[in-house]
């Protein structure tokens, strides 16, 4: 915890952690939906700061981790094809497909290029007109603009050798569904602040009512958190279901409608396949036929196929909150970032990589590493 | 890959009707072309707060520089990495 007390809030985190030890009565069940958010509290030891009452059930992750495994394959086969660059965000590039991962790939030939920003491929798309350049669009709603604005610019552009595959999941369905399952332990959310800044709150107000859980906004730094998580509390032991902005200084209550805009105007709502979890009514986007040229599920004629998951991974009841990484028999075993057999193990921000990260990091800590 | 990462626009170097508004933005000296579209009325020296290349809300330069710290902290900057160079470019 050496990070905490050279922090400069190592005070105010002090007084929260204080006041959410006075006012829990009640075993308690709160979930953080952002990868982010399981990464600070994971290594800010916020986890082991909270009363025994409290879990924290880490949800979803990130786009990367729920990425099935189908699509990863789909990618690998279109970079293989001697029309293609294939183009990727770098956080995609390790994440094992179910023979190959983007990075063993190129290594083996396939043209795959990383790209800072979706607005890099279609400047590449401009500079290789004999070429087809496909752009691997992963990603939340905070990454929805930047994959729709690189469409819209394209177009623009003139340009027909520019296409995205979309794996475009959603946070409130990805929400709905966990609640509406009869074995999850969902009892109050902390929703993700990036996320909200393009969105808004608009989409919690009926999950709140609904299902009567606390949802809050919630920022990353370990105040934002334990903040997130005393006003959740707080709400669960005075009965109340309110959504509330925590992370008022950067989400507005209304989200940035420009953003709002360009995402309707280049994709729909569709069903998607959450890695770990199955499949999700209405949470994702697929490109809209307005837009179909640019979409490489078309384009390329992709068909649909189903990759099984490695039989002993037990994402979809971490996911629920029922199991942790830990209870997993192929946790740092047979699963290791390096070697992932499920999401939760992809990236940084999936809740088996961030367990296994930190605990490392305290066994070098106790055996003097 | 969601996290956004506060910068400071130092220019703004084009401005088509909105579309293709781009600027440059500093991320604590490290400079990247950005599109403006979606924050229309930030302007020049105004804190955008960024993601995968394009600007998605105005903040305060106090969030700015707590956010970058904290960023910094978790190792999360290198995403942006050096000015891409496109292979075969
Ligand atoms: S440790 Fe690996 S195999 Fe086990 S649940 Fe996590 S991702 Fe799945």
């Amino acid at each position: 915890m050496k990070y905490l007390t050279e922090y400069r809030d190592a005070n105010l985190v002090h007084e929260y952690v204080t006041r959410i030890h006075r006012l829990v009565t009640h075993p308690w069940s709160i979930m953080e939906i952002c990868g982010g958010q399981t990464h600070g509290l994971v290594k800010n030891g916020i986890l082991e700061m909270l009363p025994p009452q409290v879990t924290m059930v880490h949800g979803p992750g990130c786009p990367v981790c729920v990425t099935p495994l189908h699509l990863i394959d789909d990618a690998i086969d279109l970079a293989y094809r001697p029309e293609v660059i294939m183009t990727s965000f770098g956080d995609m590039m390790r994440v094992p497909g179910s023979r190959e991962s983007l990075l063993e790939a190129k290594a083996n030939g396939a043209n795959i290029q990383m790209v800072y920003s979706p607005l890099d491929a279609v400047r590449l798309a401009q500079r290789h007109p004999d070429r087809q350049i496909v752009f691997f669009a992963v990603g939340f709603e905070t990454t929805a603009p930047a994959n729709a604005l690189s469409v819209i610019q394209a177009r623009a552009m003139g340009l027909s050798n520019y296409s995205i595959l979309t794996s475009h999941v959603l946070v409130p369905p990805a929400m709905e569904a966990i609640l509406s399952d009869p074995e999850s332990r969902v009892d109050g959310f902390l929703a993700a602040g990036h996320v909200c800044t393009i969105m808004g709150l608009e989409e919690y107000y009926p999950i709140a009512e609904k299902y009567r859980v606390p949802i809050v906004v919630t920022g990353f730094e370990p105040v934002d958190l334990l903040q997130g998580i005393y006003e959740t509390l707080k709400q669960l032991e005075e009965g109340t279901y309110r959504v509330e902005n925590q992370y008022a200084r950067v989400v507005q209550d209304q989200g940035n409608p420009n953003a709002i805009k360009v995402i309707h105007q280049v994709f729909t709502t569709s069903n998607r396949i959450w890695r770990g979890i199955g499949e999700i009514p209405s949470s994702g986007y697929e490109v809209d036929v307005e837009y179909g040229d640019f979409d490489a599920r078309r384009k390329f004629n992709l068909g649909d196929r189903e990759v099984p998951e490695h039989p002993d991974c037990i994402a979809g009841e971490i996911l629920k909150g029922l199991r942790k990484p830990y209870h997993c028999s192929q946790f740092g075993k047979g699963c290791t970032p390096e070697h992932p057999l499920g999401a939760p193990m992809v990236s940084s921000e999936g809740a088996c990589a961030a367990y296994y990260h930190f605990a490392q990091m305290k066994n070098e800590m106790v055996h003097g590493g | 890959m969601c996290l956004a990462i506060p910068g400071k626009i130092t220019s703004i170097t084009e401005h088509l009707e909105g579309t293709f508004r781009t600027g440059k933005v500093s991320f604590g000296g490290i400079v990247r072309e950005t599109n403006l579209s979606m924050v229309p009325d930030a302007n020049v020296d105004d804190f955008v707060l960024v993601h995968v290349g394009v600007a998605i809300s105005v903040i305060d330069e106090e969030e700015a520089q707590k956010t970058f710290d904290l960023l910094k902290e978790m190792g999360e900057l290198e995403d942006l990495g050096p000015e891409p160079k496109l292979e075969g470019s």
